[in-house]
């Protein structure tokens, strides 16, 4: 980061452009500065300030996994100015960004534990990262499971990893798409993230969820994850308000007394029932 | 260091603006227009208006521009640069006529513009100018300073504060090393200091309400009916915001014609429902009232909690300028009867 300049960004070079979904893409992005390339580290859990540059800036979490050296990579959906000029751009383009910000998932705390992953659409980046930094520490932890549900089946995103994860028999990947918008070649459940929750019952001892979907998924999420055993401190989420500074100081990204993006935005359960619902 | 005390004769002003002028500084001070009183650039004393309690908005667009360029950047068939702010071309400032309020209100801004991210530019304009202000000796319905531990005398944020001893004279008291350069430079137009009593010079702002009493009630009343009741008529305009020494909220926009651009910081208000909408539709505050209560919030709560100064100084700039007369001073007190209940 320019030591001198809070808001400078570092440029970074698009390597490949993926398609996820209808109006979702992934970037491979790598730094063009050398010295930064060597240097940046991250967590996973962080995330960044991403600039179409003359357009503006976007908050997307780092949605690759620090174990990778080299490149990150960031998905979003085209939903407004800047996203829509991100998804203009193509490989060897050039944007901007800045970060790491905020906290992160405590993954060394989850040593010898059952991981379980819920995570609904758009949802899934962030969690994304945080799977494969534990599924490349695969030998720390036990059982690990994936409960991923988007409204149809198209809006699924990172298709080809979720056929790696269903693959693989350290994995267990549960996927559904909400009722009515099965295709005839779904194979998956069917059904919204909850429900399916609650009907694949995972098993809470030694178990710590981690969730992250649109507010009104976490809002009826939780209460299940507590029907099924888990005590409010083995349950984290991430959050993401609006945002435009990415470090405390624009102010409109807090919840309560807490900035997201300082304080977060990844919060335990526990954390979050002593925050009033201004997320 | 310990503030030293001078004498500075009325008529001295008129020179010292001047000499200001003449060493580069950009002087600002409270300037008439139109029965309206605002900082504007001053180039003689007689511009400058003393017939005000406090300007119609606040005096941290000088440190703190409404919009700002905080970085540049270049389009080129392949390529994209980028180009830092240049902090050396900030010019120098003088801000006479601020009251005491005012510049209490920079320590709240500074507050927030340092911190584990320092924000250089704001730094280096706070450092370019040279704050010198006027102690109040009249006040009015909506000032409530002396409620808030803002004091009419008080010198906390200036470098030089003014108190009016006479018609003619005022006494000087040299606060900051930065107020003393000023001192130095221009010594000949500074006397001894007479041996006065200042409090007997400035106002007398009654205490309104103890806000002590409340400080601790306020956060756990975050779902009380009050927050609704005392918005009902809030328009969400943000004027208050545009008006306020301390607030600081800002939105970060890009503007370019495709070979050129600017990324820039401009204030923003929490009263706005753009302020916090999630791209999806979703708004975490999507009622007036509970962005007044992020309003009340911010100032009274978390800015007290996070920097252990109170995020307001009682100018009451905010009631005067509000269009459906929203008083902060009458809310306030209002929601100490309700908390002490």
């Amino acid at each position: 980061m320019n030591e001198q300049n809070i808001y400078m960004p570092y440029l970074m070079r698009i390597e490949t452009v993926r398609d996820e979904a209808p109006f979702v893409k992934t970037f491979r992005l790598k730094f063009i500065n050398e010295e930064i390339l060597n240097r940046f580290t991250f967590k996973t859990g962080q995330f960044g300030e991403y600039s179409a540059i003359g357009e503006g800036e976007s908050t997307f979490c780092i949605a690759s996994s620090p174990t990778l050296k080299g490149y990150i990579e960031c998905t979003f959906r085209q939903t407004g100015k800047v996203t829509n000029a991100l998804a203009m751009k193509g490989e060897d383009d050039v944007i901007g960004f800045r970060g790491p910000y905020g906290n992160f998932f405590p993954i060394h705390e989850w040593k010898n534990k059952n991981l379980l992953f819920i995570a609904g659409g758009i949802a899934l980046p962030p969690l994304r990262s945080v799977i494969w930094n534990c599924l490349d520490l695969r030998n720390d932890y036990k059982d690990v499971t994936i409960i991923y549900g988007a409204k149809t089946v198209d809006e699924l995103i990172y298709k080809h990893e979720l056929k790696t994860w269903d693959e693989r028999s350290d994995v267990k990947l549960v996927t559904t798409v909400d009722p009515g918008n099965e295709t005839p070649e779904w194979k998956g459940k069917i059904g919204f993230v909850p429900t399916v929750l609650d009907e694949v019952a995972p098993s809470s001892e030694n178990t710590v969820a981690i969730v992250c979907g649109p507010p009104i998924m976490i809002k009826y999420t939780f209460p299940v994850l507590e029907k099924l055993g888990f005590t409010s401190e083995n349950i984290f989420t991430t959050l993401e308000n609006r945002m435009k500074c990415g470090f405390g100081k624009c102010g409109r990204c807090n919840v309560g007394k807490v900035f997201v993006c300082k304080d977060g935005p990844v919060f335990t359960y526990k954390q979050l029932k002593e925050l009033p619902q201004e997320y | 260091m310990n503030i030293e005390n001078k004498l500075l004769k009325l008529s001295s002003l008129e020179g010292l603006v001047l000499k200001l002028n003449q060493d580069g500084k950009q002087v600002f001070a409270p300037v008439k227009k139109d029965n309206i009183v605002n900082f504007a650039p001053v180039s003689a004393f007689h511009e400058m208006t003393q017939d005000y309690i406090v300007t119609a908005r606040s005096a941290k667009f000088v440190v703190f521009p409404r919009v700002e360029t905080i970085l540049e950047m270049q389009f080129s068939k392949d390529n994209i640069t980028l180009k830092d702010k240049d902090l050396s071309s900030i010019p120098d400032a003088v801000l006479l006529g601020t009251r005491p309020c005012d510049a209490a209100g920079f320590k709240v801004l500074t507050s927030i513009f340092e911190g584990d991210y320092i924000d250089n530019i704001y730094v280096t304009r706070l450092k370019k100018t040279t704050i010198i202000s006027i102690s109040c000796n009249n006040y009015d319905a909506k000032c409530f300073c002396t409620s808030v531990n803002v004091h009419p005398g008080g010198t906390a944020g200036s470098d030089i504060l003014l108190t009016r001893i006479d018609n003619d004279n005022f006494l000087a008291e040299i606060v900051t090393e930065k107020g003393k350069e000023i001192v130095n430079k221009f010594d000949t137009l500074f006397d001894i200091a007479p041996d006065v009593n200042k409090d007997s010079l400035v106002a007398n702002v009654p205490v309104e309400f103890d806000l002590s009493a409340i400080l601790g009630k306020i956060y756990p009343r975050f779902e009380s009916d009050i927050w609704v009741e005392q918005s009902l008529r809030c328009i969400g305009c943000g004027t208050c915001a545009y008006v306020c020494p301390t607030c600081g909220c800002f939105d970060i926009q890009d503007v370019s014609d495709g070979h050129n651009g600017q990324r820039k910081r401009s204030w923003d208000s929490c009263g706005f429902d753009l302020f916090t909408l999630h791209s999806s539709g979703h708004n975490p505050r999507n009622t007036q009232s509970k962005r007044w209560r992020q309003r009340i919030l911010h100032k009274f709560v978390y800015v007290p909690e996070q920097d252990n100064i109170l995020g307001c100084v009682g100018c009451g700039r905010c009631s005067r300028a509000c269009s459906v007369d929203m008083n902060l001073k009458e809310h306030l007190i209002n929601l100490i009867g309700e908390l002490t209940k």
